[in-house]
Order: structure tokens, then sequence, then C-alpha cells
């Protein structure tokens, strides 16, 4: 019944695009070693920085970040940046998609004012591309044995996975079906994306001189989007160590005290039992 | 209040005789706390604080929420990434309110399957077991409603669908569905209603509560045995019990610590385990998702919704009697409630007068076989709606009705069960002499 309601649904609604994600086979998802993985993980900051650089060189001509704040990028936990680098940063975004973005116009200039630190990464949706805010987190690479995805405890979900893998996955084969030219790509569900590849290797001049060849720049951008959609981990897994520690401690109070209460009517027991 | 006598409480202050000649609400405290309970009590028997405590938790987290939380479609969305990113310990809250739904139903399943090998809902606490079973359809409600609140891609088709099968109700059904909606389709109007239910019923999950409470310390707790406390004599019936304070207080505690321990790992470190990434996509009514499934602790009942296709013979069978009335569908929904109103009927169709499983020989094993087929069909819920799973759904659904109707029947008739203790005094001497048999050394 589900089934049918559901195959309605798609059959009426589907783009193209959709419906081709529905019929193909999960993509290939390669397992990146990344810095924030597992309780202990921690983001890198130098690769977040090196992961912004590449957002707004190549992926801010496509896609918004509307959900992040310049501000939390002086944020603890993150990309460490002063108020200042943060106010210059923010300074020099150019607002490109001006209908998705009508909070930065000034009615009295008529004109569209200069981004500053409280405000949000702009919205574009002018080349139909998802915003990225929350991507690492709107899909899954890890999907484990039996769907179960047990391994997140130690891996995270694998967004940031999927995305790395998304970005070294595609095979230079391209289609074009209804006029729209279609990438193969091994990481996307039904192995072809309406997204030219975005990387190639050698798009982007690091600062700290690290290598900049396809495999480090996707999981740099990778990694930048994780934070992106998760700023507040580091700050999560240090509450999460202080309550667990915290019950854990309390565990061992209750126990010795709950022993203690019983042991009178338990220690009855055994006497009455030895008598028998 | 409780059947079992003890001691009850006795103002001796001025001021304590002022308030109790008017309100006797210490009193009431007090019967309360120091009921005498069962002391060979296992771990099977904590539980019910563990629910306690997540109705609390969420009822606590949840008014947090609602401070910043925006019920309209434009801004619902962002106002749970505000939460996440903007307030204060927001992420947490939020992260906790989310897994706390999970832990909620972890602890309902295990308390109601405790009660299920246990006998609890025998008499004479069948009214304990109907209340219990009010409170696990309103759980569910207001579970699916606050799944709808963040409006993400899930939380707008699981509203779809799940409001779709009261559209499956002949004749008046579709105009129940849009009633339900508040238009046509899952919109706007949809979401404030489902905010405002979701803010309800909590509230109404705390009466139930209290009369859950006040039902079974009116009959007495059960315990591993079934068999009921002395209550001929105050002496007697100290013999059989301890009072609740201090002693299953402190255990359940000791308890709760433990598992909020484990609880708090989740949340900390690995959050979005137990949820779905589409619902990280904001709500798109023109692009539905691959695969629509629901949370995890709906997947045994969403098993049996799904497997009664339209190829099964007791489904053409009933569309044949009904003239057409009853379809696969209708008769998918009506599957998945009578799932649980057999479970409610479960003091009615038990014919066996031992309460506890422990002493009888042949429902011990079918018992075993409940469990395992309540993990499967949590499993076959996740699949799609293909081969084999089909095939295995409805052998699975078709187990836990007939565990209901046909073998808890049948087993009082046939089974002929072990002998059971005097009284629980002896089984709470018995158990720590075995307990010191085994450890000689002590």
């Amino acid at each position: 019944m589900i089934r049918k309601l559901a195959l309605t649904a798609l059959l009426s609604l589907a783009t193209p695009a959709t419906s081709a994600l529905a019929a193909g086979a999960e993509g290939h998802v390669e397992d990146f070693a990344f810095s924030f993985e597992g309780p202990f993980g921690k983001y890198d900051q130098n690769q977040l920085q090196r992961g912004l650089k590449i957002y707004t060189e190549i992926c801010s001509a496509c896609h918004g970040l509307k959900y992040v704040s310049f501000r939390s990028m002086a944020e603890e936990g993150g990309l460490g940046y002063s108020e200042d680098q943060v106010r210059a940063y923010a300074s020099q975004v150019a607002i490109l998609d001006e209908d998705a973005n009508r909070d930065y116009y000034d009615a009295e200039t008529g004109e569209f004012r200069t981004p500053t630190p409280a405000d949000n990464f702009p919205a574009v949706t002018t080349a139909n591309a998802p915003d990225l805010s929350l991507m690492a987190k709107a899909r899954a690479g890890f999907h484990g044995p039996y769907g179960t995805g047990i391994n997140q405890f130690f891996k995270g979900m694998g967004g940031a996975e999927y995305i790395a893998s998304l970005l070294t996955g595609y095979t230079g084969e391209e289609k074009t079906e209804y006029g729209a030219t279609l990438y193969e790509n091994t990481a996307f569900p039904g192995g072809w994306i309406s997204m030219a590849p975005p990387l190639a290797g050698e798009d982007v001049d690091f600062d700290d001189g690290h290598s900049n060849d396809l495999h480090h720049e996707s999981e740099d951008i990778a990694a930048f989007l994780m934070w992106a959609a998760e700023p507040k981990m580091m700050q999560r897994k240090e509450t999460g160590f202080l309550i667990v520690g915290f019950l854990i401690f309390l565990s061992v109070l209750l126990y010795l005290t709950n022993k203690r209460l019983w042991a009178p009517h338990k220690a009855k027991a055994k006497a009455l039992n030895a008598k028998d | 209040m409780s059947g079992i006598p003890h001691d009850h409480y006795e103002p001796k202050t001025g001021i304590e005789k002022w308030l109790h000649s008017r309100l006797p609400i210490v009193g009431l405290a007090y019967d309360t706390l120091m009921i005498p309970t069962p002391k060979n009590l296992n771990w099977w028997w904590i539980w019910g604080i563990v629910l306690t405590f997540c109705l609390v938790l969420m009822i606590a987290t949840g008014v947090v929420l609602v401070m910043h939380y925006t019920p309209h479609v434009d801004y619902a969305f962002a106002s749970i990434e505000h939460i996440m990113r903007d307030v204060n310990g927001g992420y947490f809250i939020r992260y906790t309110h989310m897994n706390g739904a999970s832990l909620f139903f972890f602890a309902v399943y295990i308390h109601i399957f405790r009660g299920l090998f246990y006998g609890s809902y025998k008499a004479p606490r069948e009214v304990t077991w109907i209340v219990g079973m009010l409170i696990y359809l309103a759980m569910m409600g207001t579970a699916f409603m606050g799944y709808v609140l963040p409006w993400g891609q899930m939380s707008f088709w699981g509203a779809t669908v799940i409001t779709g099968l009261f559209g499956a109700i002949p004749f008046i059904g579709p105009d129940i569905q849009t009633w339900l909606l508040g238009g046509p389709a899952v919109d706007n109007a949809t979401l404030n209603r489902f905010f405002s239910l979701h803010y309800l019923l909590p509230m109404v999950i705390a009466a139930l509560v209290a009369v859950h409470i006040w039902a079974f310390h009116t009959t007495g707790n059960n315990n591993p045995t079934g068999v009921a406390v002395r209550t001929a004599t105050k002496e007697e019936a100290e013999k059989d019990t301890l009072p609740f304070w201090p002693y299953f207080v402190i255990k359940d505690l000791f308890a709760l610590a433990v598992i909020l321990a484990v609880f708090f790992a989740v949340v900390a470190f690995m959050p979005n385990y137990l949820g779905h990434p589409d619902n990280y996509i904001e709500a798109n009514p023109l692009s539905t998702p691959a695969h629509i499934v629901p949370e995890w602790y709906f997947l045994p009942f969403y098993a049996i919704l799904r497997a009664f296709t339209s190829d099964v013979w007791v489904v053409m069978f009933a569309e044949w009697i009904s003239f057409g009335i009853i379809d696969a569908k209708f008769f998918g929904v009506l599957a998945m409630f009578g799932a649980i109103a057999v479970m409610a009927l479960a003091p009615w169709l038990d014919t066996s007068s031992v309460r506890s499983g422990r002493y009888r020989p042949m429902f011990k094993w079918w018992f075993l076989l409940l469990v395992i087929d309540f993990v499967v069909l949590m499993w076959l819920g996740a699949m799609p709606a293909e081969e084999p799973y089909s095939s295995f759904s409805l052998v699975a659904s078709a187990y836990w009705f007939a565990y209901f109707l046909v073998i808890l029947p049948l087993l009082g008739v046939i089974e002929k069960p072990l002998p059971r203790p005097a009284t629980i005094e002896d089984d709470f001497n018995a158990h720590y002499g075995k307990a010191k048999s085994a450890t000689p050394a002590e």
C-alpha cells in the first residue's frame, strides 16, 4: 500500500534526475580517514581553512551556504580566525544572486550592502545547485551491515566521505539526456550527475604549502563542509566526555550504596538458607 | 492507597496536622514513596523509572526547544538550524530531545515485553495494562508529530504517507484525511496543528502515567514469581516486601545512571545514528525521497502494515466478503492497529492461571519466538517492499497475531505449569541461598 503510494507520488512528481536516483544502485563511497572521526576526533584547523579557500574560489560560484554565519568562523573548535580576519573575509564576499539575498538590499541607497560578520554566507540559487550548509549531514556514506551503519560510532555518518568520493569519482564519461549534460560518477547514486567536475587538481594554491592534488583538495573541502554542517562538533564531544564521565562516577556510587543498602536483607536470606 | 498493609503517614507537628486535615498531599507523597514492593523484583523492573525519567527529560528539553522554534513552513527548518548553531547549548538540547525519543521507545518495548513474560497484564492488573497501552498509543502519536516539526524531507513525506493511512478508511477516509491535514495536502496548517498536538499529548501522557501508577499501587506490583504478596497481616506483608524508598529508588537510580551513560554517549558521539540523512534536506513537495522509511521504533508495525498486499488470500477473502469495501490498503491499516489491539486484549486472551512465564515450560519458548518475531519485523520494516522480504513480513505478521489469538488461549488449556514458590519470601531466600552455594569461597 505504501509502495503503491510512494510509486504514484514518484511517478507523478519526480523530475528525471530523482527518478534516475531511485532507479540506480547506491554509489561507491571511499573510506577517507578524517581527523574528526570517532569520539576523540577533532577538526584540523588548517584543513578547514584550506577547505574554505576552495569553497570561496570554486564552489561559491554555484552553491550557497545560507545557514552558516561568518562570525561562526571565529568560534572555537572551528576555523579559528580572529574577528578582524572574519570581518575582512565577509567584506569581500560578493552577492551573486540578488533575488535570493534580499536581506542585503539597502532601500535607502538602492544598492546591495557589504556583508558583515553578523551575516550568513549568501544563498546561491542561480545555477539550481543545492545549498551546501548541511550537505555533509544530508548524505550518508556508511550504511554498514544490513543498513545499520554500526560503524558510525568510530567514523561518523560518512557524509564527508561521500562528498570527497563524489569529487574524486568522475570517470570522464559524458552523455546528453533531455538536453542536459550528465557526467558519469562512481559515487553518485544512479551513476550520472548533472554537476560538471568542479575540481581537477591544482585548482587552488594553499598558503601552508599543502598538496593541492585532486585527492587532497577533495578531502579539504569535504572537511570544511562537515564543519559547516556541524560547527559545534568539538564542543559536543567535550560535553559528552564530561556527562558520561560524571554518570559513570555516579553509577559507581549508586552501585555501592545499593549494595550496602540491601546487604542486611540478603544476609538474612543467606543465614536462613544456611540453617536449612 | 495500596491493598498491602503498611504504616501510613502520621502528621506530628501542628502545621502538619493543619495541612493534613485540609489537603493530605504529604500523606499521598509518603504513601506513594513508601509503598511496599515485592523484594524479589529483578532488573527487568527498572524500566518504569527510566520511562518516567524519559517523560520528564522530553518535556524539559521540549519546553526549551519551543522557545526557539518557529512553526511555519518557511521558517521551521531554518529555526532548527538556528537552535543548532546560535542558541547556547541548543545543539545538545536538540540532540538530547531527538535521541530521547529513541530511549523512550527502547525502554517502553522492554517494559511491555517484561509485562508479557511475567504476566503483569493478568488479573487484577488489567486496568494498569490497558492504561499502559493508551500511553503507548499516545507516545506513538506524539513521536510521529514531533518528527514532522523539523520540516525535513522525511518529516514531510512521513506525514504524507501516515496521514494517507486514514485516507484508506472506506467512504469517509478522504474527508478524515483532509480534516487531519487541515487542507488537501501536508502544508502549513498541518505543521501548526501537529506542533500544537505535539505539545498537548505529552500532558495527556503525564496524566495517564499518574493513572498507571495509581492503578498498580492499588493492586501492588507484580513480581518475577507472579505469586501475590501476603496481605493478611502487616507482619506477613513485611516478610514479602520492602518499602519503595530507599530500597528500589536507589536500585532504579543505579540502573538509570548506567543507561544514561550509554544514552549520552550516543547523543555526544553519534547523535545522527538513529536519524535519517534526508531529514537534513528541507521539505520539498516536488521531490520524493527514494525510500520513505519511518523511525526505527515504528518499523515492526510498518512491516505489518505493508505485509498484507492484494495477492494474499486473507486480503482477497476480506475484499470478496465485504463487496470490495475492505481493499488491501485498508486491510493493512486494520492489521497495523489490530496488532496493537490484540496486545491490549492479552489479559482476556491468556487463559493460563499462572502469571509468571518462569513456571510455564511451553509458554517460555513461544514468548521467546515472539521477541525474535518483533526484532525480525523491525528489520523487515526497513527493507524495500519486494521479495523475499514481503513473504517474510507476512509470516512474521501472522505469528504476531497467532501468538495472541491462538497460542495464548490454547497454552492455558494444554500446558502443565511447574510448581511455584509458596511465597515471595521463599523465592527471595532461595535466590540468595543459591548465590551462596555457587560461590563457596564467599
